[in-house]
């Protein structure tokens, strides 16, 4: 793998040539983010993503480990451990907000990621594969994040686990039985907050795991960059370490800028009040909401009110919440156009502006009350998601006439490339 | 094979959302949704109260937190508990850990015991270790926990303070509108709940209903201005440091981040 | 670590500047990261500070024994901090063995009269963990072995205590320790 060009690692110190001999893991290091991983010289801040999303992976790790030291999985004290950390614990506020926050923290960066890729097309093969467990980290990162919200056993944990679980009830036949399988249980209880809790700190490994192969991946191909022309020459390509090391660094230091603002002064503000009022089986909330970063999706599954042919409406919502992320799998071969990325692609720039302000209507709608006008909207904005994925993209990567490429990344840097010439 | 079931499966999801637009579209045209009481009545808290602790350089103003505790303790607590609160925490008011233990052991209710030989439930006086008993409550209505109530309801303590204050006659208007949204009896109408009805009669109903031995004037507005802080400090004590820690954080990330643009800049340089 | 901070060998050479100018450049990129090192140990601190004992455990009340029932030659179990206290009730003969050793003797030195208070010496109230690691003597229950000392006898490892409570053999190295506590009334102890 890798570009023949790529610097080799030399150990200079004896105990280093020692353990390059026997472990080769900063070898290792070297090749997979140090000089000699070459990376397009042109790569913008969108491409800070992935690094910050593996930074929010780590976070989320450390702290929910501790958090876990002080957690108590048990319905009738659930709540109340989660304010002794809160109160008592040495910073426990600050982990468990630390916790809570760096969850939507982790979703956002993940979203830029998802939709860098979406502009400029970086699902297109030879990286399909990258995509593919990138779409698999994201659908194990929302099991994960629906099942750490119930563990505080808060009013919206408890509505939440019930609702979602509903969802399963919505299959045909083996619904019931799956949804009391899923809960252990005719309701959340004890048996559904533990195997929350269990699967919760076993999932992000999994995720890490995942990640590694998303990684590896990647490591065959190589990055892609904003032109979506393909590296030529050593002169396309710069060693990650030191250039996107420091821009990485820099990229870092403004999320974490961004992260602790909302952690030390707003640390509640994505979450719902209601969550601070232990569960009660009785009462259920008068506006239930997911977490925010649910909300596209949520807003789709109640975009379905009315039966269709022999489909009856809730099965169709659920059906499409899931198709809503299923779909992103075939996303390379939807797309068929030569070019990749969206710059020299110019109606295809048009439908993705078009989609990034649907799935924010979606959101918007998702996250408002049950209401009509928010149902009618959502309606159309679910509509044209699912058009412009499964019809849009292939009608418009075989009609589109794309505007010129640069022939190589030196030369859409430096507008020359000696290449070009020779 | 996926260009051809793609935009057919696309297009069946289409055809089912704009069934189900067209469908919400006709009902809505045949019978709009109808307009509440609740709708159309209701307020959001009063934004022209304004706290110590608002704000990211907002701190907590003792005198306030103790007089608030007085009211919570002389009115609230007898429907409300405060469960997440142990007398020890009222050291953060500014009392000595005498007074906390004088406050602890005259509280009136004890705390409970019970004898694992002898299976005898007994009583004593709390100490500073103790959770601020629960309280039990037998009539209408299911008066919730405070210790996080300002973090439980939209608008915080500016809620809690628009409840307190908020309790008024039924508007005629909403009479006239709303003919059976009467309220019923034993409850009380407050536009700042939910539903317009609350079962908790006012609580502050009378200027001096509790003495402050600081001297402050006890009016309705300054008894639930002080239990608002009183009950914003309950559902996050660490208020306070969370803000300075948040200060020390941001400001040394915000140099710290500027280095690293000066050193990515360095690095980049000779590149571009 | 410079030789990492530096772009690469390479770049620093071609871009031929002046002494001055790398060493400018060089002390920004040793500055950012100094700073990521020093905010990286700060983070530390809470990930640290969160093991130790939080503010409820820490916050544990005094605990108030009402001694009155206990007979001479008979004990008590109760708790502090989560772990047994021994309240003991020594007999006469009990207290001579006790003042009959010579503290220089013992491995730490102590007297019975040390180890109570005044005119109370026959009230001997200690922690019940053994000084070895950790486990609960036998002695102070009904009908329990006490010791060749007659005090408390650890089974874990063989640790003997004396009728003051302290170590005469076995692996512990000291006395069982005596909490703070003071006589609240002649019946009542306040542990604590």
């Amino acid at each position: 793998m890798s570009f023949p060009w790529a610097k080799h690692y030399k150990p200079t110190h004896p105990l280093m040539v020692y353990l390059d001999e026997k472990l080769p893991l900063p070898r290792f290091v070297y090749n997979a983010v140090g000089g000699g991983f070459p990376v397009p010289r042109n790569l913008n801040y969108a491409w800070n993503f992935g690094v910050l999303a593996g930074f929010c992976l780590v976070l989320q790790i450390v702290t929910g480990v501790i958090l876990a030291m002080h957690y108590a999985a048990n319905q009738l004290v659930a709540f109340d451990s989660v304010e002794h950390i809160m109160r008592d614990v040495n910073w426990g506020w600050m982990l468990r907000y630390a916790h809570a926050n760096g969850a939507s923290a982790f979703f956002v960066v993940v979203y830029i990621h998802i939709f860098r890729g979406f502009f400029y097309a970086s699902y297109k093969p030879p990286r399909e594969m990258i995509w593919l467990l990138g779409v698999v980290i994201f659908l194990l990162m929302m099991a994960t994040a629906f099942m750490g919200y119930v563990l505080p056993w808060g009013q919206m944990s408890f509505w939440g686990a019930k609702v979602i679980t509903g969802l399963f009830s919505a299959i045909p036949l083996v619904g019931e039985p799956l949804q009391q399988w899923l809960l252990g249980g005719f309701a959340p209880d004890n048996a559904a907050l533990n195997r929350f809790f269990s699967l919760h700190f076993l999932l992000p490994f999994v995720i890490a795991a995942v990640i590694i192969l998303h990684i590896w991946a990647l490591h065959i191909p190589g990055s892609s960059n904003p032109t979506g022309v393909e590296v030529k020459s050593e002169s396309d390509t710069v060693p990650f370490h030191p250039y996107y090391t420091a821009k990485d660094g820099f990229g870092l230091g403004v999320f974490l800028v961004l992260y602790c603002t909302f952690l030390f002064f707003f640390p509640n503000a994505l979450g719902h009040p209601d969550n601070y009022i232990a569960a009660n089986p009785m009462s259920t909330p008068a506006h239930i909401v997911p977490e925010w970063y649910f909300w596209p999706f949520y807003a789709i599954l109640r975009a379905f009110t009315a039966d269709f042919l022999f489909f009856p409406a809730k099965l169709m919502g659920v059906l499409a919440m899931f198709s809503a992320i299923l779909v992103w799998f075939f996303l390379p071969w939807l797309d068929t156009s030569p070019v990749r990325s969206g710059h020299y692609r110019p109606l295809f720039r048009k439908f993705y502006w078009l989609l990034v302000i649907d799935v924010l209507v979606l959101g918007y709608c998702g996250g408002s009350p049950a209401e009509t006008k928010y149902v009618l909207i959502s309606q159309i904005a679910a509509t044209y998601y699912f058009l412009h994925f499964l019809v849009i993209l292939p009608i418009v990567s075989s009609i589109e006439k794309p505007e010129p490429l640069p022939f190589s990344i030196t030369q859409a840097v430096l507008g020359t490339d000696e290449a070009v010439a020779a | 094979m996926v260009r051809i079931f793609g935009p057919l499966v696309g297009l069946f999801f289409a055809a089912a959302l704009l069934w189900s637009f067209g469908v919400g579209v006709v009902q809505q045209i045949r019978e709009p949704d109808p307009s509440t009481a609740a709708k159309d009545f209701h307020l959001d808290p009063k934004e022209d109260v304004k706290f110590t602790f608002d704000g990211p350089f907002g701190t907590f103003n003792n005198r306030q937190l103790q007089r608030g505790f007085q009211v919570y303790k002389e009115v609230c607590n007898n429907c409300h508990s405060l469960k997440q609160i142990a007398f020890r925490n009222l050291a953060d008011l500014g009392y000595t850990p005498a007074e906390v233990k004088a406050i602890a052991k005259d509280w009136a209710t004890k705390a409970k015991t019970f004898d694992v030989k002898t299976g005898d439930a007994g009583e004593r006086p709390n100490i500073p270790s103790d959770h601020i008993p629960p309280v039990y409550y037998a009539g209408t209505g299911n008066p919730p926990d405070l210790s996080l109530i300002t973090k439980a309801r939209h608008g915080g303590a500016n809620y809690v303070y628009s409840l307190l204050t908020g309790y008024t006659d039924q508007p005629a208007a909403l009479l006239k509108k709303y003919p059976d949204s009467k309220t019923p009896d034993g409850l009380y109408y407050n536009p700042y709940f939910a539903n317009l009805n609350i079962a908790m009669p006012p609580p502050l109903t009378t200027d001096g209903q509790v003495t402050y031995s600081d001297g402050t004037k006890a009016t309705v507005g300054q008894m639930a201005k002080d239990v608002a802080a009183f009950l914003t400090w309950t559902a996050e004590p660490k208020m306070e440091k969370r803000k300075q820690t948040g200060w020390a954080v941001v400001l040394f990330l915000i140099a710290a981040t500027s280095l690293a643009y000066l050193a990515k800049r360095n690095i980049w340089a000779d590149v571009h | 670590m410079t030789d990492l901070l530096k772009a690469d060998g390479a770049t620093v050479a071609s871009s031929e500047i002046h002494g001055e100018g790398v060493r400018r450049r060089d002390f920004i990129n040793i500055a950012a990261v100094s700073f990521a090192g020093v905010g990286g140990i700060a983070v530390l601190v809470p990930l640290i500070s969160q093991m130790s004992a939080s503010a409820d455990v820490l916050a544990e009340s005094s605990t108030e024994v009402d001694i009155s029932a206990i007979a001479p030659g008979q004990a008590i179990k109760t708790m502090f901090r989560k772990q047994p206290v021994f309240v003991r009730n020594l007999t006469p003969v009990e207290i001579a063995e006790a003042d009959a050793v010579n503290p220089a003797t013992l491995r730490d030195p102590a007297t019975l009269e040390q180890r109570t208070k005044p005119n109370k010496t026959n009230w001997l109230i200690t922690m019940g963990v053994c000084t070895h690691l950790g486990c609960v003597p036998l002695g102070a229950g009904p009908g329990e072995v006490k010791g060749e000392y007659g005090g408390y006898f650890c089974p874990c490892h063989g640790s003997v205590y004396d009728t003051a409570a302290r170590i005469r053999k076995g692996p512990a190295p000291k006395n069982l320790e005596v909490p703070p506590y003071e006589f609240s009334s002649d019946t009542v102890v306040k542990i604590g």
